[in-house]
């Protein structure tokens, strides 16, 4: 069985032009269905099986093992919780639920860093179908989704075109769009703004990120390198090099899926709002990975927040704050993955949200005359920008192949 | 009740009742609210008003202005 999976074509999402073409030709019926206000939903469920299968078979058969195995766990603990809930609500229940939902990916991030090499639980995705099955349960806990329909949930974890990398969408806002078919009006509007993104996809990934990836970048990494394994100025042009291929590269591919889903009928959240206009940190963070950073502020800061100041834990709230922004941020690091750079990169956000907090505090109390004007609104994005960018070159994990060779 | 909202929202930003004359204005956008306020303003509003609100069924666009938050909170007390 795995031969023959493994002697498969492979087809990975929005690679190449010819994958779109296929893509576009395939969700082509379900469009004229959605215009005549109907979904085809057995249809969406064959081509979502076929391309989910041209994603995982060839030489990445074996991940398609580990998907199926992680649905079916997932799914197993969402409706058996979900069940549970009814008519129970005791917090051990729930928190053995979530750390059995999120031990797959802790496994899967702590192995390479124990063993050298991947974990055989791996799969593209991952992390992505992760904080949709956790945030299920949240809510369910919560008592704010109502019903779970295990064909439903299958769906939204497998969403064709969001496996792999977001964006994170949540079950309650899927299962509205998925229950109903939007009006021809409305249809076509998405239908409109999802062909826009794609052509704008387009140019970022396939145009603009084609210089900073493909040439200039490692170009400048070249050159670092050159150098010896010391810092030069070289490694000031690879920060800026990498930071518009990540944003390029992963606005790009975020565009792609949200213009997919549009024609689809499923209005999948946005991901990046132009993050580099941004004049604080705080708001960078409202601006980019937007699907991320609302999980980790929904699911970990608030909740982290609420049940601190309602059980007292701390007196001041401005300690509260930044322990709770560095929390939120190192946890995020931790989900990059365990390595040094990752963990590093997260508390440089963490202390640059508690650091921006202090300012806003002190500025009021000390500079009531400071007004907001376009000079000091661009001083703010200046800085921004720059503390973004120096954070990207720790991220990009470049230092450690700069300073230790691998 | 606006006066009440404005006072807490004022309680839990730590500015001055006066910055929140406007009530059309979105408290998110401007800078006045951000999500460690929004706790301390839900946990002030379930106190004062008897309301239950889940973190889970907050939705910013729902809370964003003084006009918005009136309207939930009498859609929560009549619930």
């Amino acid at each position: 069985m795995l031969n023959w999976i493994a002697s498969m074509p492979n087809l990975s999402a929005y690679g190449t032009p010819t994958y779109f073409l296929y893509l576009l030709l395939a969700i082509l019926p379900l469009g004229i269905g959605l215009y005549y206000g109907k979904r085809f939903s057995w249809y969406e469920a064959l081509i979502s099986f076929i391309f989910l299968f041209l994603m995982f078979d060839g030489s990445s058969a074996k991940q398609m093992v580990s998907l199926v195995i992680y649905v079916v766990y997932q799914t197993i603990l969402v409706m058996g919780y979900y069940h549970y809930r009814q008519k129970n609500n005791a917090g051990g229940v729930f928190y053995i639920t979530i750390f059995l939902s999120l031990l797959p990916i802790v496994i899967v991030k702590v192995t390479p860093a124990m063993v050298g090499h991947n974990s055989l639980l791996g799969f593209l995705g991952i992390s992505y179908l992760t904080f949709r099955a956790a945030g299920t349960i949240i809510e369910t806990r919560d008592g704010a989704v109502k019903e779970i329909n295990w064909w439903k949930f299958v769906r939204f974890m497998l969403f064709m075109p969001t496996i792999t990398s977001g964006p994170i969408d949540r079950y309650r806002r899927f299962s509205k769009d998925y229950r109903k078919v939007p009006s021809r009006e409305k249809y076509l509007g998405m239908v409109e703004k999802g062909i826009m993104y794609l052509f704008i996809g387009f140019l970022y990934k396939f145009v603009i990120d084609y210089f900073f990836a493909q040439q200039w970048l490692p170009a400048a990494e070249n050159m670092a390198m050159a150098h010896g394994h010391h810092l030069s100025w070289w490694v000031v042009a690879v920060a800026y090099l990498y930071s518009g291929d990540l944003y390029f590269d992963f606005a790009g591919y975020s565009l792609f899926a949200v213009a997919i889903s549009y024609f689809m009928g499923v209005e999948t959240p946005m991901n990046f709002n132009k993050p580099f206009v941004s004049k604080n940190i705080k708001e960078f963070w409202n601006r980019w990975h937007m699907s991320l950073s609302f999980w980790f502020r929904d699911y970990i800061f608030m909740r982290f927040v609420f049940l601190a100041t309602k059980k007292h834990w701390f007196k001041n709230r401005n300690v509260l704050s930044s322990l709770a922004y560095m929390i939120n941020m190192v946890t995020m690091g931790f989900w990059h993955g365990v390595t040094w750079y990752y963990i590093l990169y997260g508390f440089l956000h963490g202390f640059a949200l508690v650091t921006n907090d202090a300012w806003l505090r002190y500025k009021r109390k000390h500079f009531k005359g400071l007004e907001s004007t376009a000079l000091t609104q661009n001083v703010a994005r200046f800085i921004t920008f720059n503390f973004v960018v120096f954070s990207f070159l720790i991220f990009s994990g470049f230092l450690n192949t700069l300073f230790f060779g691998h | 009740m606006e006066d009440q909202i404005k006072n807490i929202l004022a309680d839990a930003t730590g500015r001055d009742a006066s910055d929140f004359n406007d009530t059309a204005e979105d408290l998110y956008s401007n800078g006045l609210l951000d999500s460690m306020a929004t706790v301390s303003f839900l946990l002030a509003l379930q106190d004062e008003f008897d309301i239950e609100v889940p973190v889970s069924e907050f939705d910013r666009s729902q809370w964003n202005t003084i006009d918005k938050i009136i309207e939930r909170v009498k859609e929560l007390q009549n619930d």
